[in-house]
């Protein structure tokens, strides 16, 4: 079902890890819809992604793109970073099936929390960047029957 | 790779090599349809009056009381909406319970739909409908109670004689899924005082394709399938001889094997499931502890997501099964692990691994092995696990 790409990505996932002290945290999805994933950026002076670091809880299709979405935003600008869309991450895969793309948005947004938070920790307003719509809610897990 | 570790023996299983030689004779040797006259096609009515009759003789009643169907999901179907259907000036409720397979529950739901009124019984934290539950909800226009046998993903075997008792001590008709249940665990629909039960062949070991219907005499059955006067003129359409046959022999040898089987398969269930709580730490089983299917366990890994571990399993050889979302196709989990009290994270992060006679001791011990690595790979990656640890050291 998953790419050659996916699995690659998932067998092997880049920047697994953690950054102490990061220039940028940024956690987004739930545990309901069972994918969240936190992405770390450690970016310097002139506004270059240094070190990028990812944790994800999901499925095969999360861990894949959040692999993806940090090896397409290190080392670029901050600006470049904003325009890795979904699409982008997409692509670099060679696709997902349907019922994962919204997978992809998650990289998405787990990317531009991260320089969301950036921005609120240096006081600066980076152009074209708007708060991210989702955000984890942590221990607090919705019951339903 | 390796050779292939098969752990998802309740989702369908490999046919018994005796099954598929009952069956070829009926491809290209007695291919007559069993309704024509001449002697040729004689054979093939006699595979299809002997396998009712060694499948009425496994559930102890009349072989006029089997109905066959194309599997379990149909057989669920008729039933409910027969009953439905049939007995509408009696009343329009149904009783069943929220861990039901989805053959059940969406025909349920399609009958809300049509002027039906459906209670949904809740369960105890191990899967387990209380009788009492079933009791409190029966109304005069009560009309059928619809409750599984044992559930497909838990494993948990409900209290069918306790049900049934109050079924016909309420006049109230008791319909079972016994898909999971039947070759497993005795079943005896007298006793049980069962009215209706759904059964599958690929279950146990028969070919895909085929299942019954279990009717008892006197109850008013609805003609499922309109045409010719196949099954009682109840579910017309040339009968699925090799099917039939199969499933007679696959059904003679589940009894044969029921008590060796279930004593060996329970030993190797409780190994698995005692390694791999005593091993792999935040782990939680799901279902009942012995009340269970002898070759179900069901665990909930805490901080990671089932379709990882399936896929991790998957690229070893082994094959399990997941309740989280992502298999599913949407995005909330198993509806059996909700209903049994877990969170949403901790449904998601749900592994079913179902036996067989055929797995062996160090099949499970490989498998486990396994899940040991592979948890911990995937909850190094995880930030939930992050934050548990991150606050338990504060």
């Amino acid at each position: 079902m998953y790419t050659e790409k996916v699995m690659e990505h998932f067998n092997h996932p880049r920047n697994v890890g953690e950054i102490e002290n990061p220039s940028g945290i940024g956690t987004v999805g739930n545990a309901k819809c069972g994918d969240i994933m936190r992405m770390y950026l450690d970016i310097d002076e002139s506004g270059v992604i240094q070190d990028v670091k990812f944790k994800t809880f999901g499925c095969g299709a999360a861990v894949a793109t959040s692999s993806m979405a940090t090896e397409l935003i290190k080392g670029k600008t901050v600006q470049e970073a904003l325009r890795v869309t979904n699409k982008a991450v997409l692509e670099a895969l060679d696709g997902l099936p349907a019922q994962k793309v919204h997978c992809s948005l998650l990289a998405e947004e787990a990317i531009h929390a991260a320089l969301w938070d950036y921005a609120e920790k240096k006081g600066i307003i980076i152009e074209g960047l708007v708060k991210p719509k989702s955000d984890i809610h942590e221990g607090e897990v919705e019951e339903e029957a | 790779m390796s050779k292939l570790i098969y752990l998802d023996n309740a989702a369908t299983t490999a046919v018994h090599p005796e099954v598929v030689a009952e069956m070829l004779p009926y491809f290209t040797e007695f291919y007559g349809n069993p309704s024509s006259i001449y002697s040729f096609a004689g054979k093939s009515r006699q595979a299809v009056d002997a396998s009712r009759k060694i499948i009425a003789g496994a559930l102890g009643c009349s072989e006029k009381e089997i109905y066959f169907t194309a599997g379990g999901s149909e057989s669920d179907n008729w039933a409910i909406k027969s009953i439905a259907e049939s007995y509408r000036s009696k009343g329009n409720h149904i009783i069943t319970s929220k861990i039901e397979h989805h053959a059940v529950l969406h025909t349920c739901e399609y009958l809300a739909k049509n002027g039906y009124e459906v209670t949904y019984l809740d369960v105890d934290g191990d899967g387990r409908v209380r009788p009492e539950d079933v009791e409190a909800s029966i109304r005069p226009e009560t009309i059928l109670i619809t409750i599984m046998f044992a559930n497909n993903e838990i494993g948990t075997i409900e209290p069918i004689r306790e049900i049934g008792r109050i079924a016909k001590e309420h006049n109230v008709l008791f319909h079972t899924d016994a898909v999971q249940a039947v070759g497993q665990v005795p079943i005896d629909v007298k006793e049980y005082n069962i009215d209706m039960l759904s059964a599958s062949s690929h279950k146990l070991k028969g070919p895909k394709g085929i299942g019954f219907l279990y009717v008892r005499n006197g109850i008013k059955l609805t003609s499922f399938i309109h045409g010719g006067g196949q099954e009682r003129k109840k579910r017309a359409g040339t009968e699925n001889v090799p099917g039939i046959a199969g499933f007679g022999k696959a059904m003679e040898i589940a009894l044969e094997t029921m008590e060796v089987r279930a004593e060996y398969e329970t030993e190797l269930r409780d190994h698995l499931i005692e390694r791999v709580l005593a091993e792999i730490p935040h782990t939680k089983l799901n279902g009942h502890r012995t009340d269970r299917l002898p070759n179900n366990a069901n665990f909930s890994f805490e901080f990671v997501e089932g379709e990882s571990v399936l896929i991790m399993l998957d690229m070893q050889g082994i094959c399990g099964s997941s309740g989280s979302a992502c298999t599913s196709g949407s995005l909330d989990p198993s509806h059996v692990l909700l209903a049994i009290g877990l969170p949403h994270e901790k449904a998601h992060g749900s592994l079913r691994l179902t036996l067989s006679d055929e797995t062996t001791r160090e099949d499970i011990d490989t498998t486990v092995d396994a899940l040991k690595v592979l948890i911990e790979r995937l909850r190094n990656m995880s930030p939930l696990y992050e934050d548990f640890i991150k606050n338990n050291s504060k």
